[in-house]
């Protein structure tokens, strides 16, 4: 179908307006249903090789937005493309996509058949895509080969057989079995331990730059985020409220958010404990979120404005590149307040 | 009645000695903790750090006789403001547990009873442990629910647990957990389950409160930086064993063992982006069929012929804590912070 192929060279993934609601079951009957605003308006570009680390705390809408990427769940409105192609929940049309994109999720148990074994499961995804078996059997060979976990010892196993950080390594390689070109990730290494989690960061480094992949990097660790992405969005309560490449948002934030997002990390130094908590309070419930900044509620710098309206995404600061944008009325007024992070190496640059 | 450090004795308030833990599972033997010792003083704060499976949880399970009697065995000495914890009946345990030891779990929404109020659930314990009136039991509770900075602290008094928020429902497991004033606080990743900002916030309300009423604390965690926030004192754990003890500042900042070098060297943190960092190979050990000699040698990089063949002692490295590896008794720990550098 012609009208589904767009040519948009620049961006492998172009989301435009998304949203995503979701009606919550009324307390008594006849009730009016309550309505949890899960994704409200979220638009962004991706350019070809490059990771986006979505951040941002539970409830916020990241793992919505990537659900919604992936077509596991439809979108009330907005527009996606993705390496060339419309997102639709037409089923021949969802299964082009996914052959181009594929999702990596959090709990690496629950996301693989208990009854398959770990051969079965990669090739799973090609067979039903085509692919005659005994080359599906190759290529999940060569892949789990790729994703350090030897064939013969591995591609008979069953999930329960191996250990958590091998397990998220098949999942990575199912991921890959199709040959995709943009790979979301969703806390796919939040449950790992620390030594691990090092481990599978630097293959999925590797795998990026050997097949060409495009990363969706969803993750609740800043440091993590940081260290992997090329631009990073946050979100809050199901909006962004700053997007940028990732220098520039952690060594210049500019929605009060973020700032204190970044400021709730542990020191790593006991002589510099942190001595008040950059903000109080927990996340409002998306349920009748705030009217106006969703943020207000627990902003510092609260000021009319930000009940009145909501704040449009804007050029973040002067010394920022010009992808760097947050959405925030009080901008101005809080420009230049930002005490950069005492860390060793770039930070204490501003 | 105002529940500061110490009674008479004088002695530390956590003393484990020797404490060896065996769960007996389908596929044998499981040595989920292994001659470990180590004693907490009256104020102090010990954290108990490493990687799951390392035995850190279950540690602290034996420190308030938790474990499940049918399928371990527990060897060793676990004496709690000198008395015999191990040696316990079910009606002294009855006293002990929530009265001179309290614990907070990882996770609240299991750790509280879903069937009753914020308020009945501290206010049982309240009066469990004291003896008092259910008014008087109420208003401890609101009390402690103030204390910890639950907001409209009375109204919360009967909401639900599934009627608040993580971070609320933590705060009410630590006002639980304070309740009878105990000596000694068991923490159990208190802080991991929650989001970043709340995190900071509820780590930030342990560390003001131990501090206030000065009680002792073990501090269960993985997270570096949480322990950079809270401990006195660490204690390393791999496999077991304890591999590296010292001071926070010590162990973040001169680490001794090559497990802690390498699981330090691993956290990742603001300054490494655009370098890569080599983690650690490997994974941890069976416990169910431990190496001889050295745990972490099939994973160290400098290991020698000796790692084979015993296990390391926890010895004082000068000028620091203590580390279990036979290289810093050749070599000394200048070497090793050199090759760490």
């Amino acid at each position: 179908m012609s009208s589904t192929v767009v040519t948009a060279p620049d961006f492998i993934v172009d989301v435009a307006g998304l949203r995503k609601q979701f009606k919550v079951r009324p307390e008594r009957f006849g009730a009016k249903p309550k309505v949890v605003h899960a994704v409200s308006d979220i638009s962004f570009k991706l350019a070809p090789g490059a990771t986006l680390g979505i951040v941002g705390e539970s409830g916020c809408g990241k793992s919505t937005v990537a659900r919604l990427l992936m077509g596991l769940i439809e979108a009330d409105d907005g527009d996606v493309r993705m390496a060339g192609l419309q997102l639709s929940q037409q089923p021949d049309q969802l299964k082009a996509m996914r052959s181009k994109v594929q999702m990596v999720f959090q709990d690496s148990y629950a996301s693989l058949n208990p009854r398959m074994s770990i051969e079965a499961s990669i090739m799973f995804g090609p067979v039903v895509h085509g692919v005659p078996r005994d080359e599906a059997r190759h290529t999940a060979h060569d892949l789990l080969a790729r994703v350090g976990l030897e064939p013969a010892r591995f591609a008979g196993r069953y999930p329960h057989e191996v250990s958590g950080g091998q397990r998220q390594r098949v999942n990575i390689a199912r991921a890959l079995a199709l040959k995709p070109e943009i790979v979301i990730f969703d806390e796919a290494v939040s449950a790992l331990d620390k030594s691990v989690e090092i481990q599978v960061l630097n293959l999925l480094q590797d795998l990026k730059a050997e097949f060409k992949l495009t990363y969706l990097f969803i993750s609740h660790d800043l440091n993590v985020v940081q260290y992997i992405s090329d631009q990073v969005l946050v979100m809050y309560l199901g909006k962004i409220v700053e997007i940028g490449p990732v220098q520039d948002v952690y060594e210049r934030p500019a929605h009060p958010y973020t700032r204190a997002l970044l400021a709730s990390m542990p020191s790593m130094d006991p002589w510099r404990r942190t001595q008040a908590p950059p903000i109080v309070g927990d996340p409002p419930s998306p349920i009748d979120p705030p009217s106006g900044c969703r943020f207000r509620t627990r902003c510092q710098f609260t000021a009319q404005a930000c009940a009145a309206s909501e704040p449009l995404l804007q050029a973040a600061d002067a010394s920022s590149s010009i992808d760097h944008r947050a959405a925030c009325h009080m901008l101005a007024a809080t420009a230049g307040t930002w005490q950069p992070l005492i860390a060793d190496g770039t930070e204490g640059a501003a | 009645m105002t529940a500061t450090t110490q009674d008479a004795s004088g002695g530390p308030m956590v003393d484990v000695g020797d404490l060896t833990v065996r769960f007996h599972t389908a596929r044998g033997e499981a040595v989920a903790v292994n001659h470990v010792s180590f004693s907490v003083q009256p104020g102090e704060v010990l954290g108990l750090i490493g990687e799951s499976g390392c035995g850190k949880s279950v540690t602290l399970r034996a420190l308030m006789k938790l474990l499940p009697p049918a399928r371990t065995t527990i060897m060793g000495g676990v004496q709690v403001d000198g008395r015999n914890v191990l040696a316990m009946s079910e009606r002294e345990l009855g006293d002990y547990r929530g009265g001179t030891t309290a614990m907070i779990f990882q996770d609240p929404a299991l750790a509280l009873d879903p069937v009753y109020t914020i308020g009945q659930q501290i206010g049982e314990a309240v009066q469990r442990h004291t003896g008092c009136r259910k008014a008087q039991a109420r208003d401890r509770a609101q009390a402690l629910l103030e204390q910890v900075k639950v907001p409209s602290a009375r109204s919360r008094l009967d909401n639900y647990p599934h009627e608040m928020s993580g971070g609320m429902r933590q705060r009410s497991m630590i006002a639980l957990a304070l309740s009878c004033n105990p000596k000694l606080l068991l923490a159990d990743e208190p802080t991991t389950a929650l989001d970043a900002t709340v995190q900071i916030q509820v780590l930030l309300i342990i560390r003001e409160l131990q501090k206030r009423l000065g009680m002792s604390t073990v501090f269960v965690t993985h997270d570096l930086g949480v322990a950079a926030e809270i401990c006195d004192r660490i204690a390393v754990m791999y496999a077991g064993r304890i591999v590296e003890t010292g001071t926070v500042g010590d162990v973040l900042q001169s680490p001794q063992h090559p497990y802690t070098q390498a699981l330090l060297a691993s956290t990742i943190h603001g300054s490494m982006r655009g370098t890569r960092i080599e983690g650690i190979p490997g994974a941890p050990p069976d416990l169910t069929r431990l190496p001889a000699g050295c745990a972490f040698r099939d994973r160290c990089s400098r290991a020698v012929a000796r790692c084979a063949q015993d296990v390391p002692p926890l010895a004082a490295v000068k000028g620091l804590g203590k580390a279990a590896c036979w290289l810093l008794s050749q070599d000394g720990p200048s070497a090793q912070s050199a090759a760490l550098a």
